[in-house]
């Protein structure tokens, strides 16, 4: 989970999770797949049909603000995103991210445009903009959420340790 | 030595805690709720779970989609039900209400508790004093198996809201101008306190609303104080013992914000953001075909008593359609009782089943394109109420009622002042 490589899909702050995946799909299924070919698509329509696995989702602040659904961070997982990279997130998103086991990078994303090729680092928490030729410093991740993505998620954490096995930070 | 997140945190895990800590800490009461728990159901079981860490301390609410609209809703309602009954879980079916009226309403909420909810406005327990928030489906599937979930304490902002609102203004209208000052991200991952002379005026319904918005400024958490309101709210509704938790002398905030809300006139959020927030004067005339008067935020007994007092004898304007959603069954049957719903089904009111209603697009109510609805909800995000093409602005009970019989965004205390 360390290096990831791909390209960047860019979009504004604010982002919330309506537009992630809007409310009147989200409680119609349980399949991710079916769900993420409408991820995004209010603020991009065809958006799905453009990404390649492994790209990732660019955006400024505040990220994934709004509702607590998981089908938000489960849909742009489904559709094949890396990673989400931003300025901010909002909390209940990110703390979703890390249980589901998709990266989350905080970082001055002012620099990226639109198809920019990106190569992340998420353990020494480095980004380098491969197409400009610029490295950008992202925020390290705590322990505990570090080894929560390492398991795969928290589903994967509990599988194998049967309850939190992480020590308290602080 | 700490604000009242840092002391309720600290009383929880054994040691004191600090803002920025990240913890494992126990939780006293676990909710989910009919969009969120099938994703629940899902990774407890993947995660191997069999047993509920405490049976009593955890209920399901089928709220958002209420009752069924959809065959393929019908069948997860149907699993959370086979789920609760399995594992002993309390289950509020369809007509029982809104998860965040019934978590308090049901006495499941005390004073200086920890509680999650898989959903975003489980802050609205923070008006009982306690750490309430909102976390995802597989968080709650984890606390179900552990008791347990891992937190990061927040760093706190104070609000304290000084003076006495006007007539015809409401704690509604404190939420939203709260929010328009913070902005939707100006306080993302810290807790919120509010407090001040407004505050300890209202009842703890209507400071329910206030803490109900709090997520909207990005806020864990909306704490207030447990004062003799709020024991004199739990006196009939839990026999558990149970303790305020105030910050200490010592306790350090990130910031503190003080105001004298006096002055403030009604608040209007416009579209698309909550944050959009606007003095009535500023959108006062703006022509509406939707009125929306329910929800978490403000489907209580004394929305609809304010409500109904508006709209007595009158008509609601014949481009608008009037929707009602009272937040649980008590409230519904107490306006019943006490003639509230009469008044408003007279004046043009259309009355659907106690629970979410058309808050977020699941269940009737969805505006057609291009048509602008005024909504007692907390959010106004586009495509929020099912339809990317309508326009939602948020208000109070008042102003939803009073603009609903002019056609228009119109002033309450033009009839209440």
């Amino acid at each position: 989970m360390n290096n990831l490589r791909g390209r960047a899909h860019v979009f504004g702050d604010d982002v919330n999770t309506d537009y992630v995946i809007s409310g009147k799909y989200k409680f119609k299924t349980l399949d991710m797949n079916e769900l993420a070919k409408h991820v995004m698509e209010d603020l991009h329509p065809g958006f799905y049909k453009e990404i390649e696995d492994g790209d990732f989702i660019v955006a400024g602040e505040n990220f994934g603000c709004g509702s607590s659904r998981e089908q938000a961070p489960l849909v742009i997982q489904a559709a094949g995103i890396g990673a989400v990279l931003a300025k901010s997130f909002a909390r209940i998103f990110y703390r979703n991210c890390i249980n589901i086991g998709l990266p989350v990078v905080e970082c001055d994303t002012s620099d990226i445009g639109e198809g920019d090729e990106l190569l992340v680092d998420l353990r020494k928490g480095k980004v380098l903009n491969v197409t400009r030729d610029k490295s950008i410093a992202a925020a390290p991740l705590p322990a505990v959420m570090v080894r929560i993505l390492q398991d795969g998620g928290l589903v994967e954490h509990f599988k194998k340790h049967g309850g939190f096995k992480i020590k308290d930070e602080g | 030595m700490g604000t009242v997140s840092e002391e309720i945190l600290s009383a929880h895990v054994g040691k004191e805690v600090a803002a920025g800590d990240i913890v494992i800490v126990p939780v006293d009461f676990i909710m989910g709720q009919d969009g969120t728990t099938s994703l629940t159901i899902q990774a407890f079981r993947s995660m191997g779970g069999k047993t509920i860490h405490d049976t009593g301390k955890s209920a399901f609410v089928i709220d958002h989609n209420s009752p069924s609209p959809l065959e393929s809703i019908s069948n997860i309602h149907d699993m959370i039900r086979e789920f609760c009954e399995e594992h002993n879980a309390i289950l509020y079916d369809i007509g029982e209400g809104v998860c965040h009226e019934l978590m308090p309403e049901k006495g499941h909420v005390l004073p200086g508790s920890v509680v999650i909810g898989a959903d975003s406005h489980t802050c609205t327990y923070g008006a009982l004093n306690s750490f309430a928030t909102g976390v995802g489906s597989t968080d709650l599937a984890a606390a179900l198996i552990s008791g347990k979930t891992w937190m990061k304490a927040p760093g706190t902002i104070k609000v304290v809201c000084n003076g006495s609102l006007q007539p015809g203004v409401f704690s509604k209208d404190v939420a939203l101008h709260m929010v328009g000052g913070l902005t939707a991200n100006g306080a993302t991952y810290k807790a919120l306190e509010i407090e001040g002379e407004v505050i300890d005026a209202l009842s703890v319904e209507a400071r329910m609303t206030i803490s109900n918005m709090a997520v909207e400024t990005g806020a864990k958490v909306g704490i207030m104080r447990c004062d003799e309101k709020v024991r004199t709210y739990l006196s009939t509704r839990t026999t558990a013992h149970f303790r305020g938790v105030e910050a200490t002398e010592d306790a350090e905030y990130d910031r503190v914000i003080e105001e004298d809300l006096s002055d403030l006139p009604p608040q209007v959020s416009r579209p698309h953001d909550v944050d959009n927030v606007a003095p009535i004067d500023k959108v006062a005339g703006t022509e509406i075909d939707e009125v929306f008067i329910g929800t978490c935020t403000n489907g209580r007994f004394e929305d609809f008593a304010i409500a109904a007092r508006i709209l007595a004898g009158k008509q609601v304007s014949k481009r608008v359609r009037l929707i009602v959603a009272p937040a649980s069954r008590d409230i519904m049957i107490r306006c019943m009782e006490e003639g509230i719903l009469a008044k408003m089904i007279r004046a043009g009111a259309a009355i659907v089943t106690p629970g979410c209603g058309p808050c977020v697009g699941t269940c009737g109510g969805i505006p057609a394109d291009g048509e602008i609805v005024l909504s007692t909800a907390n959010r106004n995000f586009k495509g929020r109420m099912g339809n990317s093409e309508a326009f939602i602005y948020l208000a109070s009970p008042a102003t939803a009622a009073y603009s609903a019989i002019n056609g228009a965004i119109s002033d309450p205390r033009e009839v209440l002042g």
